[in-house]
């Protein structure tokens, strides 16, 4: 079929939703980087309303930012399973990892729930609204990468999720490697960096 | 079929293009993509200039009563906003579409469907944010939505969500499309096309996405902010709650000079094609005008400052902001040095495309000259907020990108729809256009200086400004009857424009090298290039027959690029109208579309 071989012709020998999706990941560093720098520059100018050194706990936070962690650890397994065409290896990992990212989420759901409890809602403060809108749109890319492994995984009952599928799952990796990378500079500086504001 | 059957004189692997309503709906041709955009995007230019004349009737004499002060925030606000989000930034995306796959001898953009997406998006941001005016709430708080003007307390209306909703509509199919586009050129380009070989339009084009990929989160994020404050009570621009105003000044120029170049490398992108082939000479220094567009973004991303030298950031901010706007003005000179050096010693052709060009260098100049004065901070502190500034961006936006696009259309007429445009008119079209926006916009440099402010809708006659309004109304109505001289061209050349054959205008790239109208599958075969300029150079790139020697596949179409739209246009109206229930809705109907998109057949 020649022109199969000129439809997969590229400039840099790359897969070119790679490249593509590379340039979307750079794309959300901007993203979540203006949310980040918001959320600094606001920080410790709430004039209502519980601090995060009153609310935020580092403790049960570390846990799920483990769990997230590990979840990574889970998909890096999941992708292996699928290249070496091993379903069972693939579909429990896959699985495995969407359930450590439905972990993560109930740990935020719970956080979430408990602070409003506290008296801290996105319209009590500053910090209320720079907090939950970071987080949160952290806690909808998780979301977002929980529903597209779901996806991959009926793929992959349907017999669908061959070796052939490898860079499919690749890219769906990148995008769940990325939201854990954002956790952790969100961990540093949210959680475990506090600073101004009655400290 | 055997091995000896490959004789390129057949007509057996010929592909027709599909025919009729639902192919152009379905259609994911990177070709019918772009002349969607240019259609569309020249509606919504034909209304931001109705706009504009408005604005003009109403200021033509002190003291008068034609539109109201509600109705005339409308109109400038929806002017700029048109004229930035739905006119200049699709019509370069129509050239974006129709022609970087040509040029760098693609089959089709790398995404084809992610590019319909794309366009529906963009449709219907453009209809959501002129929807507004259906219901009487036009945005009225200027192009740039300054805090607090946007909060719920000052602007109980609807006019900021049509707004802040609609620019985030709009904000997505930039974005798709900067990936998609980003990756096409990467990627796709034909054999032997090295990156130094690439037509200076495809690369100024590859630069702007690469802006576009990179500051639209930024005011993606700053629209959030505005939406969750008017629609949850957040407290982001709120001053009462210890926020600062500055927030969205910083984030919104942070996006907002760097689309200025987003405007303007496109149009420096087309010109710099049309100096060459209109001058029988190559650019002169392209890899400096590639550098130097390069440099235009990277500096792009650090002058924001310069629209706020007003608010008081003190001296080192200042100080920085000015030096660095400076900065920015030497790789724009060295562009324009270049472009001189190529009609040096040409064998110059004045035709319409020329005239254009030519044309932007001069108002470019004249353009960046005030823009340069802003750059200091004691002579922009007389200037800002009056109608010098006004003439500056028009000097630019209109005299530079408007002209540059205009010369674009004449350039890719024949190509695009294989008919010349009439020359008699379109040199009409070109000198009354010079002679309207001069008298339009030269005057507001001298009204600005003598203190006439922006954005109010009427003046006093003590002011002893009325000839200027005056002068400036008529040459506004000018460029009116110019445009109407263009869309008469448009209409005649259908049916009486003479047939353009490959390459009328003797081009040097790639898309010479093909029929005109081009055919659906582009290039018969791949083409191998061995130059910048392939078809001014011996052997510059291998033979592309008129049929093809072999099957080509062409991707059938796609209606999920549209209905995907259609369920993000469903979210966005369930935020405008604070339902829950279409919100959820869109949601749920994005992500089944998206899932079945994934999922369908799609060869390309």
């Amino acid at each position: 079929m020649s022109e199969a071989v000129a439809a997969h012709y590229t400039s840099t020998g790359l897969d070119t939703r790679k490249i593509a999706f590379w340039t979307f990941i750079g794309s959300e560093t901007l993203l979540f980087g203006t949310l980040i720098t918001t959320y600094l520059l606001y920080e410790g100018r709430s004039v209502a309303g519980p601090t995060q050194h009153d609310i935020l706990n580092i403790p049960l936070t570390s846990v799920s930012t483990f769990v997230l962690l590990m979840s990574s650890l889970a998909m890096v397994l999941g992708l292996a399973g699928v290249s070496e065409g091993n379903v069972k290896k693939a579909r429990i990992w896959l699985a495995m990892t969407a359930l450590l990212g439905l972990v993560f989420l109930g740990f935020q759901a719970y956080e979430f729930t408990h602070f409003v409890q506290e008296g801290l809602t996105i319209t009590t403060s500053l910090f209320g609204s720079t907090f939950f809108t970071l987080t949160g749109c952290h806690g909808l890319h998780v979301a977002v990468g929980v529903i597209w492994l779901s996806t991959l995984l009926v793929q992959s009952f349907r017999g669908n999720l061959g070796s052939d599928k490898t860079t499919t799952v690749e890219i769906a990796g990148l995008y769940w490697h990325f939201v854990d990378v954002v956790w952790i500079v969100i961990f540093t500086l949210v959680y475990l960096i506090q600073r101004g504001g009655g400290a | 079929m055997t091995a000896t059957d490959t004789t390129v004189t057949t007509h057996e692997y010929e592909v027709e293009a599909p025919h009729g309503i639902w192919s152009w709906i379905t259609t994911t041709d990177h070709k019918r993509i772009g002349i969607m955009y240019g259609v569309s995007a020249f509606i919504f230019f034909l209304m931001g200039g109705l706009e504009a004349l408005l604005i003009r009737a109403q200021l033509a004499q002190a003291d008068n009563t034609l539109v109201s002060a509600e109705t005339f925030n409308q109109l400038f606000t929806m002017h700029g906003t048109t004229m930035v989000f739905l006119a200049i930034m699709p019509l370069s995306a129509a050239f974006f579409n129709f022609i970087i796959p040509l040029q760098i001898g693609a089959r089709d953009v790398a995404f084809p469907r992610l590019n319909a997406f794309s366009f529906w998006v963009f449709l219907l941001g453009g209809l959501f944010l002129n929807a507004s005016f259906l219901v009487g709430s036009a945005p009225d708080g200027g192009w740039f939505g300054y805090a607090n003007l946007s909060s719920m307390q000052y602007s109980p209306g609807r006019h900021f969500d049509f707004w802040a909703l609609g620019l985030q509509i709009l904000g997505i199919a930039s974005l798709a499309a900067g990936f998609n586009f980003i990756a096409t050129i990467i990627n796709m380009r034909a054999p032997g096309m090295k990156l130094m070989r690439m037509p200076i339009f495809t690369w100024m084009s590859f630069v702007t996405q690469l802006i576009v990929v990179t500051v639209f989160p930024v005011i993606t994020v700053a629209l959030v902010f505005l939406t969750f404050d008017r629609l949850f009570g957040t407290t982001f621009y709120s001053v009462a709650a210890g926020g600062d105003l500055l927030l969205w000044q910083h984030l919104f120029w942070l996006f907002g000079h760097p689309e200025v170049y987003i405007l303007i490398l496109p149009t420096m992108g087309i010109i710099s094609e049309v100096l060459p082939t209109f001058s029988r000479k190559p650019l002169f220094g392209y890899p400096v005008v590639v550098y130097s567009g390069a440099l235009i973004a990277i500096i792009g991303w650090g002058v924001w400052g310069h629209h706020m030298f007003a608010v008081g950031m003190g001296a080192l901010a200042d100080s920085y902001f000015s030096a660095a706007t400076m900065l920015i003005a030497i790789p724009t000179g060295v562009k324009i040095f270049n472009w001189i050096a190529t009609m040096w010693g040409g064998q110059i052709r004045f035709h319409t495309p020329m005239l254009f060009a030519i044309g932007f260098v001069a108002m470019f100049i004249i353009g960046g000259m005030s823009g340069v004065m802003h750059a200091s901070p004691p002579t922009d502190l007389q200037q800002t907020d009056t109608y010098f500034v006004v003439a500056h961006i028009h000097y630019v936006l209109f005299g530079g990108a408007i002209l540059g696009l205009f010369a674009g259309m004449y350039y890719w007429w024949p190509k695009i729809f294989g008919r010349m445009l009439s020359e008699p008119l379109g040199k009409l079209h070109f000198w009354l256009t010079m002679i309207g926006m001069n008298l339009a916009f030269f005057p507001m440099h001298i009204i600005g200086l003598f203190g006439m402010p922006r954005r109010i809708y009427t003046y006093s006659p003590d002011l002893g400004l009325e000839t200027l309004n005056l002068v400036s109304t008529v040459g506004a109505m000018i460029i009116g009857v110019a445009t109407l001289v263009f869309v008469f061209n448009v209409f005649r050349t259908r049916r009486r424009g003479q047939p353009a054959g490959k390459n009328p205008w003797g081009g040097a790239t790639l898309e010479w090298a093909i029929s005109s109208p081009p055919p659906v599958y582009n290039f018969t075969v791949l083409p191998e290039v061995r130059s910048l300029t392939p078809l001014w150079t011996d052997n510059g790139v291998s033979e592309i027959p008129d049929h093809p020697p072999a099957p080509i596949h062409v991707p059938g179409g796609s209606y999920w690029p549209l209905l995907t739209a259609i369920g993000v246009l469903i979210l966005f109206l369930g935020a405008l109208t604070r339902i829950v229930w279409p919100a959820a809705l869109g949601v749920a109907w994005t992500m089944f579309c998206v899932f079945k998109w994934a999922y369908e057949p799609f060869e390309v």
